[in-house]
C-alpha cells in the first residue's frame, strides 16, 4: 500500500474524504475463520459438524477462553502480558466454591470477584509501580495462585450444589441460548466499546504504542498498566466461576494451560504481542477459531497427539499470514 | 546588542542565572534569558552548548541545580512534564513523540479527545477537526492513516499539528525542519507567524542559520552553557552568529598531513548512489587508500543514510559502489563486512555495543566465527586477542571481564572502533565518532582515526563537529538534502586560516569559522 493511495486531493475537505482502507491482513482472522469453517462443514458434513448441537457445543467450549481473551486484548495492547489468568481461574473456582458452601450465593460470587481484583491489583501494582516486567510478575503469580488453590482446597474438588450459581455460571440456558453465550455477548460488547470508542481505550493503545510519547501527552501510563492487569484478574476470576458452574465444583486445576490458548486467540485475532494495536472482536473470533479447529479435529477422528500437532501448525500459519509487517 | 533584553511587558519565559550540572559536568553555567510573547526566539549554539538541557528544563524533564524560571510571571516551582504542560509549554521533539499505531487524528487528540455523552470518543468530530488542523499545515493525508505509514516529513507535520492543537502559549521546536522538504518548511513558517500573531511565544532551535535569519524575531546564542548574546535578528549576520557560537576557545586539534597516493585505483568508488526516501540522492565520490574523507552537513542532510547504504543496512535504489575496482552489492551488513566495509554507528548503545556484556565479549563478537574450536568458543584465543586490542587502543578498563556499561563514553567508543578494526576492513565509516565523549577522549579518538588511516585503510568520518572534521579530514564533502553539494580540498581549508573570521583569532578558530560558513552557505543554495 503506497502513501499515494491515501493522499487526498487539494480540494477535498473533511466531509468528502475518501475512507481510509486498512490492510487486508487486519481481517485475516475473519477470513481464516470462514475458510476453516467451510472446509470443516464440507469435510465433516456426515459427522454432524453443522448440527445445532455441535455448534452450541463449540460456543460453550469457547466461551470461557473468549471472555479472558477480551481482557487480554487490553493487556497486550498496553504492551504487557498476563500469564497468571489460568491459575487465577482455578483459584477463584475454589474460593467461590468454599465461600458459597459456607455463606451462600452472593458472598460466594463476591469472594470470587474480590479474589480476581486482589490478584489483579498485585500483578498491576508490581508491574506499574515497581517496574517489574509483567511477564515475570505474572509468571510468579501463576505458581502462587495455583499453589494457594491447591492448598486451600486440600487438592480435592469443592462441590457446588447451589442451583442459581450453576444456572448463572455456565450450565443454564435462556431459551435455546446457553447462558455462557449471553456472558460472551454482553462482556464482548462492553469490552469492544471500551477499547474502541472511549478515551480509556485510546490511552491503553498509546501506553503500548509508545509509552514515552503517551506520558508526554499527559497519559498516566502507570495507572493504565495497573488497570489493564486488574481487568485480566477480574476476567480470569469470572472464568473460574464459569468453570465451577459448568462442572458443579471448584477445582484448583481448572483453567490449566488457558493462558496459552488465550494469548494464541488474542494474537490470532490481530492484537499485537508488542502493544499499540488491539481488537476485542478479533480476539473473540480468534477464540472461536481455535474452538472450531479443536472441534473439527476431534470430529475428524484425529487422536489427541495428532490434534495437538495440527492445532499448533494452524496457529503458526494463521499468525504468519496475518503478520502486519 | 545586550545580554539582558529590556522589557516593559510580561515575558513569556524569564530565566535568571539558571545552572545545571550532571555529576561534575556543568551543562549550564548561568543562563539569563527573556522570551517575549508573540515572538519567534531562536536559540543557537554548537553541540554541547547547553541548548538541549535548557529545553529539557522548560519541558520539566530536568530540574535545574540553581536559578529561577518564571513563566508569564508565575514562578516555575516544581519540575515535571505535567507542570510544564499546565503552564502552557508544548514541545515538538526531534525524535518523534507520536504513537506509531494510532492514526493521525488519534495522535493529535491523544488524551483530549472530543467526547460524546461524556464517555465516548466523538470520532466523527475528531476526524473532521483533525482534517481541518492538518489542512492548515497543507498536510494532505487522510486523518485515519496510522502514523507508521507516514513519511518522516508527514509525521513531523503531524507532531506540529498536535502541538498547535494544544493551544500552547509557549511552543518549543527543536530542529523541526530536519525531515521536512523546503515546501513543507515554508508552510510551517507561515503557521508559526500566524501563531505568534495570536500571541504565542515560539522557541526555535535549529542549526540552519539561513532559516533562523528568515523567521526569527530574536536570537540568543549559547556557548559553553552560557548565553553569549541576545538581540534582534536584524542585528546579526551569518558570520557574526557563527563567530559567537565558536568563540575564542580552541576546541580543535591541529591537522596532520599524511602522504596519500591518489594515483592508483580508489579503495572505494561511489557513483550516483541513491537511497530510499530520497536520501542520499545521486551521490558520487572516491576515497583512496589511507585517505580520511570528512562528511559535513546539517541534521537531516542524509549523511547517516549514506553510511547505512554503504554498510548494507538499507538497500540502495540506484547507483554503484566499487571496492578496489570491483562492483559490490550488499544484501546485509554481513555482506559488507565480508567485502571489507565496516560502520561504527552513531548510536553506539543501540547499534554498536552490548553494554551489559564484558569488554572482552564485545571485542570478540564480530569475529566469533574465527574464534571457535569445534562447537565452542576458544576462550584462550579470545583472551589474547582482546588483551592485545585493549593495550593497543589504551582502553581504560580494570579487566577484559568488566562490563562495557561501567566504562566512560570515550572508552566505549574505542571498543566499538576496536571491535571493527579486528576484522581488518579496507574501508572504515565512523558516524559521529566523538558524540558524547569528553574532550580528552576526543583527542585520543582523533589520534586513533589517524592511526587507522596510516595503516592503509580508507576512512570516512561523518561529524557535526567542524573541529573534528578539520583535524582529521584530508578532504571534506558537504551534504545537503541528500545531495553532495560541495567538495573542499585541504588547500582551501588552509586558506581560511588567513581569510575567515578576523585577525585577532587563532588560525584554528578561523578555519573552523570558515567551515561553519561553508556548510551554512551550501544549505542556502538549495533550501
Amino acid at each position: 500500500m503506497s502513501t499515494e493511495a491515501k493522499t487526498l486531493n487539494t480540494e477535498a475537505d473533511a466531509t468528502h474524504m475518501r475512507p481510509w482502507h486498512s490492510n487486508w491482513r487486519d481481517y485475516v482472522v475473519y477470513i481464516g475463520f470462514v475458510v476453516i469453517f467451510i472446509v470443516f462443514a464440507v469435510l465433516l458434513q456426515d459427522r454432524g459438524f453443522l448440527s445445532s448441537n455441535n455448534l452450541l457445543n463449540i460456543l460453550r467450549q469457547t466461551a470461557i477462553v473468549a471472555i479472558v481473551s477480551m481482557a487480554m486484548s487490553f493487556v497486550l495492547s498496553a504492551g504487557e502480558i498476563d500469564l497468571s489468568v489460568g491459575a487465577i481461574a482455578g483459584l477463584s473456582s475454589v474460593v467461590a466454591g468454599l465461600v458459597l458452601s459456607q455463606y451462600g450465593l452472593f458472598p460466594g460470587i463476591l469472594a470470587g470477584l474480590a479474589l480476581g481484583l486482589l490478584v489483579g491489583a498485585i500483578n498491576g501494582g508490581l508491574t506499574a509501580y515497581l517496574n517489574i516486567p509483567s511477564f515475570l510478575v505474572t509468571l510468579g503469580m501463576m505458581g502462587i495462585a495455583r499453589g494457594v488453590g491447591m492448598w486451600v482446597s486440600g487438592t480435592s474438588p469443592v462441590p457446588i450444589i447451589n442451583d442459581t450459581f450453576i444456572f448463572i455460571f455456565g450450565s443454564g440456558n435462556i431459551g435455546p441460548v446457553p447462558v455462557l453465550v449471553v456472558w460472551v455477548a454482553i462482556l464482548g460488547i462492553v469490552a469492544h466499546i471500551a477499547l474502541r470508542k472511549t478515551p480509556f481505550g485510546r490511552k491503553v493503545m498509546s501506553a503500548g504504542g509508545n509509552s514515552i510519547a503517551a506520558r508526554y501527552s499527559g497519559v498516566d501510563v502507570r495507572k493504565i498498566k495497573f488497570q489493564v492487569l486488574l481487568l485480566t484478574g477480574m476476567a480470569a476470576a469470572i472464568a473460574g466461576m464459569l468453570y465451577a458452574g459448568r462442572l458443579q465444583s471448584g477445582r484448583f486445576q481448572l483453567g490449566e494451560g488457558d493462558e496459552l490458548s488465550v494469548i494464541a486467540a488474542v494474537v490470532l485475532g490481530g492484537t499485537s504481542l508488542f502493544g499499540g494495536r488491539g481488537t476485542v472482536i478479533g480476539s473473540i473470533v480468534g477464540a472461536l477459531l481455535i474452538g472450531v479447529i479443536n472441534n473439527g479435529l476431534i470430529l475428524g477422528g484425529l487422536d489427541y497427539s495428532q490434534q495437538l500437532i495440527a492445532r499448533g501448525m494452524l496457529i503458526i500459519l494463521a499468525v504468519a499470514v496475518g503478520r502486519s509487517r | 546588542m545586550n545580554t539582558q533584553a529590556v522589557t516593559e511587558t510580561l515575558a513569556a519565559v524569564r530565566m535568571s542565572d539558571v545552572r545545571k550540572s550532571f555529576g561534575g559536568v556543568h551543562a549550564l553555567r548561568g543562563v539569563n534569558l527573556a522570551i517575549q510573547t508573540g515572538t519567534i526566539h531562536a536559540l543557537v549554539g554548537e553541540n554541547g552548548a547547553g541548548k538541549s538541557t535548557l529545553l529539557k528544563i522548560l519541558q520539566g524533564v530536568v530540574t535545574p541545580t540553581e536559578g529561577s524560571i518564571e513563566v508569564f510571571g508565575e514562578h516555575m516551582s516544581s519540575n515535571s512534564p505535567e507542570n510544564s504542560r499546565r503552564l502552557g509549554i508544548e514541545m515538538i521533539f526531534q525524535d518523534l513523540s507520536l504513537i506509531p499505531t494510532l492514526s493521525v487524528a488519534q495522535n493529535i487528540f491523544l488524551n483530549r479527545e472530543p467526547r460524546r455523552l461524556s464517555i465516548f470518543v466523538d470520532e466523527r468530530r475528531e476526524i473532521a477537526q483533525a482534517a481541518e488542523i492538518i489542512g492548515q499545515l497543507n498536510l494532505r493525508v487522510d486523518p485515519r492513516t496510522p502514523v507508521f505509514e507516514l513519511s518522516p516529513g508527514q509525521a513531523q507535520l503531524t507532531e506540529i499539528a498536535k502541538a498547535i492543537h494544544q493551544d500552547a502559549r509557549i511552543l518549543i521546536l527543536d530542529e523541526p525542519t530536519s525531515s521536512l522538504s523546503a515546501q513543507e518548511a515554508d508552510t510551517l513558517f507561515g503557521m508559526l507567524k500566524k501563531l505568534t500573531a495570536a500571541g504565542t511565544a515560539v522557541i526555535y532551535v535549529s542549526h540552519r542559520m539561513t532559516e533562523i535569519m528568515t523567521i526569527a524575531d530574536e536570537i540568543t546564542i549559547l556557548r559553553d552553557g552560557q548565553n553569549v548574546t541576545s538581540g534582534k535578528t536584524s542585528e546579526f549576520t551569518l558570520d557574526s552568529i557563527v563567530q559567537h557560537m565558536v568563540g575564542k576557545r580552541v576546541t580543535g586539534f591541529q591537522y596532520q598531513a599524511r602522504p596519500i597516493d591518489r594515483n592508483g585505483k580508489p579503495a572505494l568508488s561511489v557513483r550516483g548512489l541513491s537511497g530510499p526516501s530520497g536520501k542520499p540522492n545521486d551521490v558520487s565520490f572516491d576515497v583512496h587508500k589511507g585517505e580520511i574523507v570528512g562528511i559535513a552537513g546539517l541534521m537531516g542532510a542524509g549523511r547517516s543514510e549514506l553510511a547505512r547504504l554503504l554498510f548494507g543496512v538499507d538497500k540502495k535504489t540506484g547507483g554503484t559502489v566499487e571496492l578496489g575496482g570491483t562492483a559490490v552489492e550488499f544484501k546485509s551488513p554481513s555482506d559488507a563486512i565480508k567485502a571489507g566495509i565496516v560502520l561504527v554507528p552513531e548510536s553506539r548503545h543501540e547499534e554498536g555495543l552490548v553494554v551489559e556484556h564484558s569488554v572482552g565479549d564485545n571485542l570478540g563478537l564480530p569475529q566469533i566465527g574465527q574464534l571457535v574450536r569445534g562447537p565452542f568458543i576458544d576462550r584462550r584465543r579470545e583472551g589474547t586477542l582482546t588483551s592485545d586490542l585493549i593495550k593497543q587502543l589504551r582502553i581504560k578498563t580494570p579487566s577484559a571481564d568488566n562490563k562495557v556499561r561501567n566504562l566512560s563514553g570515550g572508552n566505549q567508543q574505542k571498543i566499538v572502533i576496536a571491535k571493527w578494526l579486528a576484522v581488518d576492513p579496507s574501508v572504515v565509516i565512523l558516524d559521529e565518532p566523538t558524540a558524547g565523549v569528553d574532550i580528552g577522549s576526543k583527542a585520543e579518538i582523533v589520534e586513533l582515526i589517524r592511526t587507522v588511516a596510516s595503516s592503509g585503510k580508507s576512512v570516512i568520518v561523518i561529524s557535526s563537529e567542524p573541529a573534528e572534521l578539520l583535524a582529521t579530514s584530508d578532504r571534506i564533502l558537504v551534504m545537503n538534502n541528500g545531495r553532495l553539494v560541495r567538495e573542499i580540498e585541504r588547500d582551501e581549508i588552509e586558506s581560511w586560516a588567513t581569510t575567515a573570521g578576523d585577525e585577532t583569532q587563532s588560525p584554528l578558530i578561523r578555519t573552523e569559522l570558515g567551515l561553519q560558513v561553508a556548510i551554512q552557505k551550501a544549505t542556502q543554495n538549495v533550501h
